[in-house]
């Protein structure tokens, strides 16, 4: 039972490894055909495939380990020079990581695993990858002088012994491909087809396999890289390598283990060029001398003793293995539960700490008030540091959106780049897990509707190749997250007249252009006129703006026509502990974010108007007392707090400032879900409760009240 | 030399997929070859071939052998060619 629940735990960590390793492919795949010098990168790939195989291997994860070698071998051969990674291999490698992938999913999800060899999608994948393996075979082959050019760089005679179980052609495996990709990684000096096994005619099964060689391979490359070769078959072949320089003794072993006879084997080692034909005769008398049991014990010995080149790679990789584990190790992989709960400790730590500061300040125990101070300070660390824990770059996000901007890009045949700026802006864990998907239609919608044809990007003048960019940076206290195009731009007209008919607007009414941009958020509306695959169909636009309120954030859209359309949206840095600033209406406490705070007036309005004069400016306010319905009469000296959202003003009267206090957010239970206007609450030091304020919403009642508040100014 | 021979002309793919049948053919085409006469392959025709069919050769090439009558392998494709090239094959049949 503990077992059980070791290897689970392993599988999940493999898992999750497996999934970063494809993401760091695929990040590698999409720079390649950026980078001057894409070696690291294809290094990269290449280390994540291996990887990935390895592994699964350790876990018997056949389908995995089956089609992620052929997605090494391809790469092998990219990295070595012989196939180039130009766009349509990027593409099928893309392809087949998302392949892996869903191999992956389907071990999550404890599937049983399909053969990729059988099963459809894998099938043709793996059909497109050897053809990359096969048709280059070919000219490597025909290139002698590479050959020896290799030859003269430090290549030596190795003598591969191979012998094909039964079953390896009925399983779909032809052993010629797999010469010919030895052939690829130097050069066959000879190779014998063994035609003892063969029977007649009468006796053969035709597709079972009964074929033999023993080829003579001179090569520059490792034994693990011989043996890779023959890795997808290896279980269905007997493979013996002999490395150069190796004591005659081995090449008896490989004599004695075979059966077809001394005799023959032994002029085949002399015609692969393997030993002379001196050595050979040396050798026959050697065994025929020796005592078999004897024999066994030193052959072994000496087959210990292999050849220099063999243990000095082994070595390498060892060491190259050890190297990159310390890059790694750096970070430390935590459960997002064991944060969460941190994170849950931490905000009742807040409130315990704001209890006791309200019964140090009862008491009027200097001492005690000066210890609590310090205390809060330390815990306000706290908080940071914990919160901080959750916060992850944005970069994570934008860099999966240039697969789809590749992807994309190629389905509706537009030429599209995509700029990333901000990469390294921070926000909490489950922001970015639920922005993901909203992201995805923004970046989609920019790229079908947004980017204009090639023809009208010419006659605008813009650059023929399209830019979608993804921008994020911090402005008091949310992240801001722009997606820009520099296509077209919205029609202000069309969206208007598309409203009209469906009956969200009146005729004849005065819009800003915000407003007229925000039908389109609309559900059920699109005004594209051609229906894609991608979008169009007027769901989404809808799904994004209740997806990211449902984060407690906003979503605005600026557009410029011929010049292109920025979306953006703003989002709170975190979801869980804010700066909150307390204030008091009748008995009542409510919190407004501190960070959307941005000063505080004495109270003053035109009796009977919604609104002040701030300096000089138009303020509309909120009286929170007749918003919320709060009995009582209003103090004689009431406050406005002035917060900022989004770039405008508005102001909330309310009885008294309270001041700055950590909030932490406890979601509303779903009694209140209709009440509009909170967006949360709050446990006060004194056990009491408090309302936390959803500004944005307030925000849009204060700017009718501001219309209204103009019209009258003026 | 004017041996009675046998011709039998293989088309398309000398591979897996048709191991069984083209199996079958060469029996039967080898079944009418009197002792000492010679059963004739022409391979000009195959557009593909994989070590089943080089499988297919060597079995003939035993069968022949073993029976005293003689394979002679006519014509060879471009495929065919590849192949006998990769695995040093052509000895085996005769050169080109």
């Amino acid at each position: 039972m503990a077992n059980d629940i070791n290897l689970d735990q392993v599988l999940h960590t493999f898992i999750v490894e497996a999934r970063e390793l494809l993401e760091d492919m695929e990040a590698a795949l999409l720079r390649v055909a950026d980078e001057a010098d894409p070696g690291e990168s294809i290094n990269a790939i290449f280390r994540a495939a291996h990887t990935i195989k390895g592994s699964s291997g350790l876990f018997g994860l056949d389908a995995v380990v089956t089609f992620t070698h052929v997605v090494e071998s391809v790469l092998d051969r990219v990295r070595d020079g012989a196939v180039n990674l130009d766009e349509a291999l990027v593409a099928l490698m893309l392809a087949s990581g998302d392949y892996i992938g869903r191999l992956v999913d389907a071990v999550e999800r404890g599937e049983p695993q399909a053969d990729p060899k059988t099963e459809p999608e894998g099938a043709a994948l793996l059909a497109r990858l050897q053809e990359h393996l096969a048709d280059d075979a070919a000219p490597a082959r025909l290139a002698p002088t590479a050959a020896s050019a290799m030859a003269s760089g430090g290549a030596a005679h190795w003598h591969l012994s191979l012998r094909f179980g039964p079953d390896v052609l009925r399983n779909g495996m032809d052993p010629l491909s797999f010469i010919r990709y030895l052939a690829t990684l130097g050069e066959i000096r000879h190779i014998v087809t063994l035609p003892d096994a063969v029977p007649g005619l009468d006796a053969l099964d035709p597709e079972g396999c009964c074929l033999g060689f023993e080829i003579g391979f001179l090569t520059s490359v490792d034994k693990a890289a011989i043996e890779n070769v023959f890795e997808f078959v290896i279980d269905d072949c007997t493979l013996r390598i002999v490395p150069p320089g190796s004591r005659i003794e081995q090449f008896i072993e490989l004599i004695r283990s075979h059966p077809e006879g001394p005799s023959p084997l032994g002029e085949i080692l002399v015609r692969c060029g393997s030993i002379t034909a001196h050595e050979l005769e040396s050798a026959l008398r050697m065994q025929a001398a020796s005592a078999p049991a004897r024999k066994i014990g030193t052959i072994l010995a000496e087959q210990g003793n292999v050849a220099p080149q063999v243990v000095e790679a082994a070595l390498a990789k060892q060491k190259q293995v050890r190297e990159t584990r310390g890059a790694e190790s750096q970070s430390v992989r935590v459960d997002a539960d064991k944060l969460d709960r941190l994170i849950n400790l931490v905000g009742e730590l807040i409130i315990a700490t704001a209890g006791a500061n309200l019964v140090a300040k009862r008491t009027r125990n200097l001492e005690l008030m000066e210890r609590n101070s310090t205390l809060s300070d330390l815990v306000e660390e706290v908080r940071d540091s914990a919160l901080q824990l959750r916060m992850v770059k944005i970069g994570g996000t934008f860099s999966r959106f240039k697969r789809v901007v590749h992807d994309v890009a190629r389905e509706l045949g537009k030429d599209i780049e995509l700029a990333v700026s901000g990469e390294d802006t921070e926000l909490d864990k489950t922001v970015v897990e639920k922005i993901g998907d909203p992201l995805m239609h923004l970046v989609r919608n920019a790229m079908d509707h947004g980017i204009d044809s090639a023809e009208l990007r010419a006659a605008r003048g813009k650059p023929a190749v399209g830019t979608v960019s993804l921008n994020a940076f911090h402005d008091s206290g949310s992240i801001v997250i722009q997606v820009s195009d520099d296509g077209g731009g919205l029609d202000r007209e069309k969206i208007l007249a598309k409203g009209i008919e469906r009956g969200l607007v009146e005729p004849g009414r005065a819009m800003s252009d915000a407003e007229v941009y925000a039908l389109i958020f609309e559900p059920g509306f699109s005004t594209a006129a051609q229906i894609t695959n991608l979008s169009g169909r007027g769901v989404g636009m809808d799904v994004v703006k209740r997806n990211i309120a449902s984060l407690r954030g906003d979503v605005a859209i600026a557009s410029e026509p011929g010049r292109g359309t920025t979306v953006t949206v703003r989002l709170p840095l975190t979801l869980a502990i804010i700066n909150g600033f307390q204030v008091a209406v009748g008995k009542s406490v409510f919190v407004v974010p501190m960070d959307m705070v941005d000063e505080c007036v004495e109270f003053s309005a035109e009796p009977g108007h919604d609104y002040t004069d701030l300096r000089g400016q138009v303020l509309p306010f909120i009286r929170l007392r007749e918003l919320f319905d709060v009995p009582g009469t209003a103090t004689a000296r009431q406050n406005i707090v002035v917060v900022k959202h989004a770039g405008q003003k508005f102001g909330l009267v309310v009885d008294a400032l309270l001041g700055e206090a950590q909030t932490v957010i406890k979601p509303l239970s779903r009694m209140f879900a209709q009440v509009r206007g909170i967006s949360g609450s709050s446990i006060l030091g004194s056990g009491d409760v408090a309302l936390i304020l959803d500004v944005p919403l307030l925000m849009q009642a204060a700017q009718a009240a501001r219309s209204q508040g103009a019209v009258a100014m003026e | 030399m004017s041996t009675t021979s046998t011709c039998l002309r293989i088309e398309g793919e000398l591979t897996i997929y048709r191991a069984a049948e083209l199996a079958e053919a060469m029996k039967g085409s080898l079944a009418q070859v009197p002792p000492g006469g010679a059963f004739e392959l022409d391979l000009s025709g195959v557009t593909e071939m994989d070590c089943a069919g080089v499988q297919l050769l060597l079995a003939a090439r035993r069968s022949t052998d073993e029976s005293g009558r003689e394979l002679r392998v006519a014509g060879r494709s471009p495929a065919v060619v590849e192949v006998f090239d990769t695995l040093q094959l052509a000895s085996h049949f005769g050169a080109h």
